[in-house]
């Protein structure tokens, strides 16, 4: 349900822009652009529902199968695959001179497992590598493809085949009979993957423990490759030879660059096929030439492109965010440290730290000093007296000051007592890791250390109970007690 | 079935494209000989160093440079093509990196996608727009070789020099070849040895580029006559065929040239025969020349590997003879 609202929110929003590129291509559109839309979106015209329903098969078809083929590097085995299913196309065609489904399904699958062995048969029995066995397969097929299509074209009959709509693909050009195909096959791959789900998963991502347990590996293979075969001769009629790879590969990119899964990774894939067909065919469905199956590559391309840079995990924004707001708390860590520092350094005598005290701590310009203490200030860590020349910790302030300079006192007092390195050569160390312990590991730690109170340099270690009482800091004359004993 | 194929008419077929028709057959043979030639040499390279897929991209991606450029500069000069096409090859590299480098998609799919979209671009360009450029679908997928001979000639002086798109190619060609002779050992050191290349102070990033621009120049002046897809053919199809006939580089080159002329030769006939699309036919001669090569190869040959598998013990046997 969510994801037809999803769908319809961001076919709108297309509709949006597209109507604004209106006045550019409105020399090709003798209907506005709102008719079409509005003819799309109510399903009156039965070419609407095929093409919607024939993107949205072809889109769970090539997005299940471009999964595998993109985990098991074999991305461009679905492209040559895809070129060399041309001749297949043109030959079923010849078998009774119309455009019967069926046969040109067997034509193109026959010329696809043809060219698949075609490569690999170059691979075993000559010295050129893989990628010089699959350009050659793939343009040689095509290149026979194309002599076949034109010497149909030449025919009376050629003209009216529709043959050319093969190329570049017109999903406007759907009939029943192509949807019904559509269907077969969508079902076939969907039972393919569920029922042989589990062999699937081991020959992808560990062929060795595959075969040894017993799975026939090149079978699975071959399986794979028909089934592939499948899914690229139903996607032709819409997306065209030459970009049906794209749908194959971008989609199923796109969700693994999302999610470490292979079952999610097939769900979000099919999805994004989903989005990207039903985009394509409503898009291309705006002009009366337009072709499909660019549009359909681009919306895939755009899914991509939002998971390449946005993704949770992997994307190339969401790291560099990550990682800036990384550095911005070990940035607040270390001012809150100093802070400590100067006032353990006057005995915790006054509440206040001027920017100037900091700034000296710190080797810095006041300046800088005074942007650290709005960062904190922003962050509730601290707050600023009227003329923002003082700068008062709050009890959260207070608590992770007093917890950083704990993490990097207990560390230079473990790496001193248990790895007996000189107590001069400990604190570039524990610089770096006072930022990450954890809490586990810092109880760990104290109780190693026998609940130490000194650093190796006479320091204090702020205790618990420090840290829990949140609030002032201690006056100078009190003598910071130990954990857990009684104050 | 039998208007399918027309009949064979020797005169037609073998005679008339050497005679009376030269003016136009002699042109589209040579251009056929050019772009195979400049795409053959440089596939050769381009095999050795196992990126004939990323010639694949390329080939597919020079589209939307070359629709942009025509748009933006409203021209068909040279130079706008070139230029378009440099930029295109460059963004197509680029992109591949980057795809590759900063996510976790491998090199294949990096391809993959980088070269479907910037096609699936092209060719929204070149239909939305179809009245301002003039390149059209069927160009883009088996080209226009059979009307070179219409092209307006380039003078020089009094004299006339030939088609424009032909003498374009003629250029490029040469230029191919002065590179090759240019830089012949950088590119084999850095084509088979890596290793020794950096050390003998071989820029290797600034010869892929290179190589990348050459390949984007070559693909761009043989994009008009064969298109975006028969291209791939002519890149790998004459490198592929003479890596099964020699090991020595100069002869695989020479192999290529030859490769070339007889498939732009012999693909001319196949076309004249069948009628069908010229481009179309002399990839299909250059694939049955490469099984012919991988019959009879002398050393890679399946019937020499037949033939050695029937004579000679196998190859444990042979070890266990004193």
């Amino acid at each position: 349900m969510t994801r037809k609202v999803s769908l319809a929110m961001v076919l709108c929003w297309l509709l949006g822009t597209a109507s604004l590129s209106a006045a550019r291509i409105g020399d090709l559109v003798q209907t506005s652009l709102a008719d079409q839309a509005w003819r799309f979106f109510t399903f009156q015209d039965p070419a609407v529902r095929y093409v919607l329903i024939g993107s949205i098969l072809l889109g769970i078809c090539c997005g299940l199968l471009g999964s595998f083929i993109v985990v098991r590097k074999m991305a461009l085995v679905g492209d040559t695959l895809s070129h060399a299913v041309l001749p297949g196309v043109a030959a079923g065609f010849l078998w009774n001179m119309a455009k019967d489904p069926l046969a040109i399904f067997v034509g193109a699958t026959a010329a696809g497992l043809l060219g698949t062995m075609a490569v690999r048969w170059v691979r075993e029995t000559t010295p050129l590598k893989e990628d010089t066995a699959l350009g050659l397969v793939l343009a040689s097929f095509f290149a026979v493809g194309i002599c076949l299509l034109t010497m149909i074209q030449r025919l009376p009959t050629g003209n009216k085949s529709g043959l050319d709509k093969f190329l570049f693909g017109q999903a406007a050009a759907l009939g029943a009979d192509d949807i019904r195909l559509m269907a077969v096959v969508t079902a076939l791959v969907v039972v393919a993957v569920v029922a042989l789900y589990k062999e699937f998963l081991v020959t992808s991502f560990d062929a060795g423990f595959a075969s040894v347990s017993g799975l026939p590996v090149r079978v699975i293979h071959y399986g794979l490759m028909l089934l592939l075969a499948f899914a690229i001769v139903i996607a032709l009629q819409a997306v065209g030879v030459v970009l049906v790879s794209a749908m194959l590969i971008t989609p199923a990119a796109a969700a693994y660059l999302l999610t470490d899964r292979l079952g999610r990774m097939l769900w979000l894939a099919g999805l994004f096929g989903v989005l990207a067909g039903a985009l394509g065919s409503f898009l291309s469905f705006l002009g009366p030439t337009l072709p499909t199956g660019p549009f359909m590559v681009l919306g895939a391309s755009a899914v991509f492109g939002l998971a390449f840079f946005f993704g949770p995990r992997h994307g190339v924004v969401s790291r560099w965010w990550r990682h800036r707001s990384r550095a911005r708390r070990v940035q607040r860590e270390n001012t809150l440290k100093a802070i400590y520092q100067v006032l353990e350094s006057r005995e915790f005598a006054g509440e206040g730290v001027s920017l100037h005290e900091l700034a000296r701590r710190r080797r810095e310009t006041v300046a800088e000093a005074a942007r650290q203490a709005a960062e904190l200030r922003r962050h509730g860590l601290a707050t600023l007296d009227a003329p923002g020349q003082q700068l008062f910790l709050t009890p959260a302030g207070w608590q992770m000051a007093c917890a950083i300079v704990r993490n990097h006192r207990l560390w230079e007092l473990y790496l001193t007592n248990a790895a007996h390195i000189a107590a001069d050569h400990v604190h570039d160390d524990a610089e770096k890791i006072e930022h990450v312990l954890g809490e586990e590991t810092v109880r760990e730690l104290e109780r190693r250390l026998a609940y130490a109170t000194r650093d190796p340099h006479g320091r204090n270690i702020p205790t618990l109970a420090d840290i829990q009482r949140g609030g002032a800091p201690p006056r100078g004359a009190e003598e910071p007690a130990g954990y857990g004993q009684p104050r | 079935m039998n208007t399918l194929l027309p009949p064979f008419d020797f005169h037609r077929v073998v005679v008339a494209p050497w005679t009376t028709d030269l003016p136009t057959y002699g042109w589209i043979v040579l251009m056929g000989f050019l772009v195979a030639t400049a795409c053959g040499l440089v596939g050769n390279y381009l095999i050795l160093r196992r990126m004939a897929l990323v010639g694949d991209a390329i080939s597919h991606s020079v589209l939307p440079g070359l629709a942009i450029g025509f748009l933006l500069a409203n021209s068909r000069r040279s130079t706008v093509m070139f230029l378009g096409a440099l930029a295109a090859g460059l963004v197509t590299t680029v992109l591949i990196e980057l795809i590759h480098k900063r996510s976790r998609v491998k090199q294949d799919a990096a391809i993959g996608i980088t070269f479907s979209s910037l096609f699936a671009v092209g060719v929204i360009l070149i239909t939305v727009f179809a009245s301002k450029v003039d390149l059209d679908q069927e160009c883009v997928l088996y080209g226009e070789i059979g009307n070179v001979w219409v092209d307006p000639p380039v003078q020089w002086g009094a004299l006339s020099l030939g088609p424009t798109s032909v003498v374009r190619m003629a250029a490029v060609t040469l230029g191919v070849l002065a590179l090759i002779a240019l830089f012949y050992k950088e590119l084999l050191v850095s084509s088979f040895d890596p290793g020794l290349a950096h050390s003998l102070g071989i820029n290797a990033t600034a010869l892929h580029y290179a190589l990348m621009g050459v390949l984007s120049l070559v693909v761009v002046s043989a994009f008009e006559s064969v298109g975006a897809i028969l291209v791939i053919a002519m890149l790998i199809l004459p490198g592929a065929t003479a890596a099964l006939l020699s090991q020595r580089l100069p002869r695989v080159l020479a192999w290529s040239v030859a490769h070339a002329a007889l498939s732009a030769v012999l693909g001319l006939h196949l076309a004249l025969a069948l009628e069908c699309s010229i481009a179309g036919a002399m990839v299909v001669t250059g694939a049955a020349l490469f099984g012919l090569a991988w019959l009879f190869s002398p050393r890679h040959g399946l019937l020499r590997r037949g033939r050695r598998a029937r004579l000679e013990p196998p190859a444990e046997l042979a070890a266990q003879r004193p």
